[in-house]
């Protein structure tokens, strides 16, 4: 009696009460059962897992299932880029199609120094806050960069950071080309360029010229130099506002040196061919 | 046990007994998992849907099972089993059934399944030797007590993160003790609105 009360008894309840449990699991798993694609599993082992959004769907995951299941592209990972596509692509048996590596680019050069800060905004340190006062901006430019770094809180992956001149900063070799600054800014100043993009106009005003100069020494007047100079006719002025088509764009370089608001950046590669010119 | 015992106990676990901040019991997502509002009224769900389902599972096993097998003792080991295999089946279960409230629960159920708070509302039931209907009440009291100190210290801790003044060294965590320490002697003072 007392061995039974204190090893049989016992050990037959938990070996009972575990071995009933795993049958009931192992029934219930089989009952249960989520058919789910098994290619879900493999895409999404393949993407970063950097939960951006980018891509326009919540999450890694949800990217995963939008390729297999709603046959979205298997492009759209900004993060991963190429390789990530090739290796969807792979996974979907379909080819992965071009993908050009984008980057976020700040169309505005209105520093503290080039466009002066008109009112002393004292409200809530978030642009989306300080675009709704009166005016648009705490800024004599209402098109420009309010400054107060909104970009660079939503950056997940450190591209941004805040410089001494009152604009954000991008770290091309840390922007994969998510689009949520674009998004975070209430101004619409970030957009995303083809990384290969040389030269891009850096404003954002459609002002005409004269009132761009009362407020920024450094915006583009929409005077169309640019336009005519372009032997590509890669360049056209939409609302006062230079707009360059990268597909058209061959990098001479030549509307950075005639614009006279010098409001068109040169990349690296342009330099280089000036300096052979 | 009358109607009016078991309203009190519904309220004395929920604010007097408060599992959180009076028994201390489940303190790891407390701090874990309450950084965000969303995802501790999140957790704070997922929390009272087990807790009355273990403690119902918990109680039938200790007075159907232990006790007329004179193995009370063995209660920690088979109440540990009986809640992580319901745990699973019912994740199992709901992944299938119910996508929408597995999606919202289904990432908080593995984290309770040794959760403390769980198996603390099954022994206290036993403790005190709670008939069903008011080992019922008190689960679903304790836990929801435990959704309400969550939710308060996720509600607190949002703003804490918008506070400049916080001294740099008391940033993150130690604050959020110092916070915990304080609501729990607030909490002290629903001590004897109940005996």
């Amino acid at each position: 009696m007392d061995i039974m009360h204190v090893f049989v008894t016992p050990l037959a309840l938990m070996g009972i009460m575990g071995g009933v449990f795993g049958v009931v699991l192992a029934i219930a798993s089989i009952i249960f059962r989520v058919h789910q694609d098994e290619r879900i599993g493999l895409i999404r082992a393949a993407l970063p897992g950097a939960n951006c959004g980018g891509c326009g769907y919540p999450g890694c995951d949800g990217y995963a299932s939008g390729v297999v299941n709603e046959g979205a592209a298997v492009n759209k990972c900004s993060v991963g880029g190429a390789p990530v596509a090739q290796k969807i692509a792979e996974i979907m048996g379909v080819s992965a199609g071009d993908t050009t590596p984008m980057r976020a680019f700040l169309k505005c050069k209105g520093t503290c120094e080039a466009a002066p800060r008109q009112l002393t905004y004292d409200g809530i340190k978030d642009c989306a806050s300080a675009a709704t006062i009166p005016g648009g901006s705490p800024n004599s430019c209402p098109f420009g960069c309010i400054g107060l770094g909104t970009c660079v809180s939503v950056c997940q992956f450190g591209a941004l950071s805040m410089g001494d001149d009152g604009l954000p900063k991008v770290e091309v070799s840390k922007c994969v080309g998510c689009g949520a600054c674009v998004a975070a800014c209430p101004k619409g100043i970030f957009t995303l360029v083809p990384v290969t993009a040389d030269i891009i106009v850096e404003c954002n005003s459609h002002w005409k010229g004269p009132m761009v100069k009362t407020v920024c020494s450094a915006g583009c007047i929409g005077c169309g130099v640019c336009a005519k100079v372009c032997p590509a006719g890669a360049i056209e002025i939409v609302n006062d506002l230079a707009v360059i088509d990268q597909n058209k764009c061959i990098k001479c370089g030549k509307c950075a040196q005639r614009c006279p608001a010098k409001c068109i950046k040169t990349g690296e590669s342009v330099k280089v061919l000036e300096k052979s010119a | 046990m009358t109607m009016t015992e078991l309203l009190l106990l519904f309220i004395s676990s929920i604010f007097v007994h408060n599992i959180l901040l009076s028994r201390f019991l489940g303190c790891c997502p407390f701090m874990g998992v309450s950084s965000k509002l969303k995802t501790a009224q999140g957790m704070g769900a997922a929390v009272v849907f087990v807790i009355v389902l273990a403690s119902l599972m918990t109680w039938i096993t200790y007075n159907y099972l232990l006790v007329p097998l004179h193995l009370e003792y063995l209660y920690t080991l088979s109440f540990i089993l009986v809640i992580a295999a319901l745990v699973q089946f019912v994740e199992l279960a709901l992944k299938k059934l119910n996508p929408v409230l597995y999606k919202s629960l289904g990432i908080f159920l593995p984290l309770i399944t040794t959760n403390c708070a769980v198996l603390g509302v099954a022994v206290l039931n036993m403790n005190e030797g709670y008939g069903l209907a008011a080992a019922l009440v008190n689960a679903l009291g304790s836990s929801l007590g435990f959704l309400l100190a969550i939710s308060l210290m996720a509600g607190i801790r949002e703003r804490i993160e918008d506070n400049e003044g916080v001294p740099e060294s008391l940033k993150g965590l130690p604050m959020a003790l110092i916070t915990a320490g304080l609501m729990s002697i607030a909490f002290m003072g629903f001590t004897g609105i109940i005996k």
